[in-house]
C-alpha cells in the first residue's frame, strides 16, 4: 500500500468520514435523479427522480450543517420537506387528472404545448 | 465505526438509487425509493440529526412514498413500453450528466476536500428541542407561512382530482 494511501485510511480510521464524502455521495445522488428525468417515459417515475434529487440535496445540507456545527441545514431541510410534500399532493393529483384525460402515462405523447 | 457504516449505508444508496431509474415497472421504482430514503436517514442519524432523520422516515417514506404507490395502483400503471427516444438524448446524455457530475465533484474536492470530519457524536445540536427551538424563534415567520403553502396544496391537490360537479 503507498504511503499517502495508508495515511489517509489511519486517518479516516481515526477521525471519522471526511465531509467531502458526504457532498460525493450527495452529487452521485443527484446525478442519478436527473439520469431518471432525462431518460424515463413514465410520468411517476419522472416525478419519483425528482424527489431523489430533493433528498439528494437534502442530504448536503445536514452534511453542512454538521460540518459548521449549526442547525440551520437541519431547518432548510425541514422546509424542504414540507415543500415535497406539498408538491408530491399536487403533482400526483395533476397526474391524474392527465391519466383521467389522456388515457396514458407517457410523457411523450402529453405535449400539446408543443404545436 | 463511522465509516464502516457510511460505506454500507452510502452503497446500498447508491445501489437502490440506480435501480429507481433502471427498474421497468413503477412499483420497484417506488420500493426502491424508500431504500435510498431509509439508507439517507440512516446517514442523517449517523451525522448528528436525530429529528431529520425521524422526519424523513415518516414524512418521505411513509407519507409520500405511500402516496405514490396508491396513485400507481389508482392508475393501474404497467411497465413503461421502451419508445424511440430522441438521438439527441441518447447520444449526449451520458456524456453530460458524467461531464456535470465529474465538474460538482471537482468543486466539491477543492473547495471541501479538507473541510473536517463527520465522528458520531461530535455534533448534539439536531435534537428536536434544538430544531424546536430554531424553528420557532429565529425562523417562526417561515414555518408560519409554510401552513399556509399546505393548505393552498391541499386546496389544488382536491380542485385538481375531484370529479366534475355538473
Amino acid at each position: 500500500m503507498p504511503e499517502g494511501l495508508q495515511q489517509g485510511a489511519q486517518q479516516i480510521l481515526a477521525n471519522g468520514v471526511p465531509i467531502s464524502w458526504y457532498l460525493i455521495l450527495s452529487a452521485v445522488l443527484f446525478t442519478l435523479g436527473v439520469a431518471g428525468f432525462l431518460f424515463r417515459r413514465s410520468i411517476i417515475t419522472v416525478f419519483m427522480c425528482i424527489e431523489l434529487m430533493l433528498n439528494a440535496v437534502n442530504l448536503s445540507f445536514v452534511a453542512f450543517s454538521n460540518m459548521h456545527r449549526q442547525v440551520g441545514g437541519h431547518i432548510f431541510t425541514f422546509f424542504v420537506m414540507v415543500v415535497a410534500a406539498a408538491e408530491a399532493a399536487v403533482g400526483l393529483a395533476i397526474i391524474l387528472t392527465v391519466f383521467k384525460n389522456r388515457g396514458t402515462l407517457n410523457i411523450d405523447e402529453v405535449s400539446s404545448l408543443k404545436n | 465505526m463511522d465509516i464502516f457504516f457510511f460505506i454500507l449505508f452510502a452503497t446500498i444508496a447508491v445501489v437502490c438509487g440506480i435501480s429507481v431509474i433502471l427498474q421497468k415497472h413503477p412499483i420497484s421504482s417506488a420500493l426502491s425509493l424508500v431504500g435510498v430514503m431509509g439508507s439517507i436517514a440512516v446517514l442523517y442519524l449517523a451525522l448528528g440529526a436525530e429529528f431529520i432523520a425521524m422526519a424523513q422516515i415518516i414524512v418521505y417514506a411513509g407519507a409520500v412514498m405511500v402516496l405514490f404507490i396508491f396513485v400507481i395502483m389508482l392508475l393501474n400503471a404497467g411497465a413503461e413500453q421502451a419508445a424511440g427516444r430522441s438521438w439527441m438524448a441518447q447520444l449526449l446524455g451520458i456524456p453530460a450528466l458524467l461531464a456535470m457530475f465529474g465538474v460538482v465533484a471537482y468543486f466539491i474536492q477543492s473547495y471541501f476536500g479538507n473541510a473536517g470530519f463527520m465522528k458520531f457524536g461530535n455534533f448534539k445540536g439536531g435534537s428536536a428541542q434544538s430544531v424546536g427551538m430554531a424553528l420557532f424563534t429565529d425562523y417562526l415567520l417561515p414555518f408560519e407561512v409554510t401552513s399556509v403553502l399546505i393548505l393552498v396544496a391541499i386546496l389544488g391537490a382536491i380542485v385538481l382530482a375531484r370529479k366534475e360537479l355538473d
